[in-house]
């Protein structure tokens, strides 16, 4: 009997999840068809960018030095044993551009933005504000999420360019000035490896992708919570949590196109 | 109740999943009259509203609007037909993330292509009608309970709807603002022609003010008539509402708890 129950448990799982799918899936074709109040009124996203990547700004920067600086230390290290330091710019570079910018910024950007989303769509409709809406014949897809969503999907791309640049200063600082790299062949060495369309724009690719992964999430979260307290909190952990696991996913996949080794 | 009906309520029955809510409503609510919906708190008041805003489909009957079956609509239609009504929720709802200024704005700049200038015109008209100019740079959070449904009410009637519903205007009002709210909504209904359907537990404040009373009970209606026919019934549930007495035929608890079941005590 146990069996049984725990077989129709994992069924009933499994048939919700694509319940959710589905339902995820028609959300964000509703904001695709209702995107163009945002266009026309670019204010707006303008407004929403303000509060997803401005206020990320602080946390990107500050992280992506930190990063910089971790490679610095341990591409120095590991380098130095085939006696090739002098590619620790383009060890730095590499690694921000191709995967740890794009990822790191994603996730951060999931915990700092996305989560915030969540909370404050899922309190407008628990307030009824949502309802309120569209009882004034304005369409709260329209005028409440597809302006976060276009933010958020060019905020993030210019935030991994950000957290990028702060992490290959960074690893210049620890690299060049504290452990004594030659300035020269940190920056010319780099300048030769890194290809503009195949590192920088995959990278750039990467993070487009990850944050339509990441806002959807959390506007689907916010919009879909149940309109209670319990409810709005129980979203925000899922956007963390899912956005996070999508991102990671979404990278092997997008990684294993591009970089075939090749 | 001759002249000509803005709104129809037929036969309509409702439930949430199983739960019957209403149970065969009929109402009528003329043009330009002033129409309250009481009853017990969780009788279905905001339930019946809902339905004229097209927000809820009846399980069975028909919800007429200007002459249009709301639940048949499509979005456009629908759409088209709300710019024409205002409804106060109970809880405010007013958005969290605007100033009382933008609040009240709202409607005005999503629906017309008015000049900033004359926007603000009639923003702080509106909100010196109910009491409160003076507060547009404020946030929602910084007002009390009762101004913020006073600047809800001035955003309900930002555009000047044909058919304005209020769902609790009254609650949460001191005895002052009580009086000049309820004056407001009744000016409101005159001078704008409008036709107003005002849901309230308030019955003395009411009476004062509107035209026809219908009462609901367990989804359906006891009573109707118009203030004086109220006052002046000598139904017992009728009575029992208007001078808000304990005893008498409407029940005060949920239909199906029986505390003395808890309580462990046998009948
Ligand atoms: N979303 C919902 N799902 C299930 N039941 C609901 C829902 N909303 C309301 N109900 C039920 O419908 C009934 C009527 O609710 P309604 O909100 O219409 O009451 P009301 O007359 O407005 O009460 P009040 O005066 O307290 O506002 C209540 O018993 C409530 O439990
Ligand atoms: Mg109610």
């Amino acid at each position: 009997m146990a069996v049984v129950r725990s077989l129709r448990g994992i069924g009933a799982r499994v048939i919700n999840a694509v319940w959710r799918i589905g339902f995820g899936s028609r959300f964000f074709l509703m904001t695709l068809v209702y995107s163009g109040t945002s266009f026309r009124r670019f204010r707006l996203i303008v407004r929403e960018m303000f509060s997803s990547g401005v206020m990320s700004l602080i946390i990107i920067l500050v992280a992506g030095m930190f990063v910089g600086m971790v490679l610095g230390l341990q591409g120095y290290e590991t380098l130095k044993r085939y006696g090739s330091e002098s590619a620790l710019g383009t060890l730095v570079a590499l690694s921000l551009v191709r995967e740890l910018g794009p990822v790191l910024a994603a996730l951060l950007f999931a915990s700092r933005a996305g989560s915030a989303m969540t909370a404050e769509i899922g309190l407008m409709k628990a307030t009824e504000q949502l309802s309120a809406m569209e009882m004034m014949a304005v369409n709260p897809i329209a005028r409440v999420v597809a302006p976060r969503f276009w933010a958020g999907v060019i905020s993030l791309p210019l935030l991994t360019a950000m957290f990028s640049s702060m992490g290959v200063f960074g690893g210049y600082v620890v690299g060049v000035v504290l452990i004594g790299v030659d300035e020269g062949s940190f920056w010319s060495q780099m300048q030769a490896a890194v290809d503009f369309q195949h590192d920088v724009m995959n990278g750039v690719i990467k993070s487009f992708v990850f944050g339509v992964a990441v806002t959807v999430i959390a506007l689907f979260e916010g919009y879909d919570a149940p309109p209670t307290a319990e409810g709005v909190s129980g979203a925000t952990t899922r956007t963390v949590v899912e956005s996070s696991l999508a991102i990671l996913i979404l990278d092997f996949i997008l990684t294993a196109f591009m970089f075939r080794g090749d | 109740m001759s002249s000509e009906v803005l709104v129809e309520i037929r036969d309509v029955n409702f439930a949430y999943d199983s739960r019957p809510i209403l149970k065969g409503i009929n109402m009528a609510f003329p043009k330009g009259k002033l129409i309250a919906i009481m009853g017990l708190s969780g009788c279905g008041k905001t339930t019946i509203l809902r339905h004229i805003g097209g927000v809820l489909k009846p399980t069975k009957g028909c919800v007429k609007v200007d002459g249009q079956v709301i639940h048949d609509l499509d979005q456009d239609g629908l759409y088209k037909m709300r710019r024409k009504m205002g409804m106060l929720f109970q809880f405010g709802a007013l958005f969290t993330d605007m100033t009382v200024f933008d609040n009240v704005a709202f409607q005005m700049r999503e629906h017309t292509d008015l000049p900033e200038e004359i926007i603000r015109d009639l923003v702080m008209m509106k909100l010196h009608a109910v009491g409160l100019y003076g507060t547009q740079d404020l946030m929602p959070a910084e007002l009390s309970g009762g101004m913020a449904r006073r600047v809800a009410l001035a955003r309900t009637i930002a555009l000047d709807p044909m058919l304005i519903m209020y769902d609790e205007p009254f609650a949460g009002l001191d005895p002052i603002s009580l009086t000049v709210v309820g004056q407001l909504i009744r000016r409101l209904n005159d001078a704008l022609g409008a036709t107003s359907i005002v849901v309230t537990h308030d019955v003395q404040e009411s009476l004062k003010i509107v035209d026809y009373i219908y009462f609901v009970s367990d989804g359906a209606i006891i009573a109707e008539g118009t203030a004086d026919d109220i006052r002046a019934s000598g139904e017992a549930f009728v009575h029992q509402f208007v001078y808000g007495e304990m005893d008498g035929p409407i029940p005060f608890h949920y239909p199906d708890g029986d505390f003395s079941k808890d309580l462990g005590v046998r009948v």
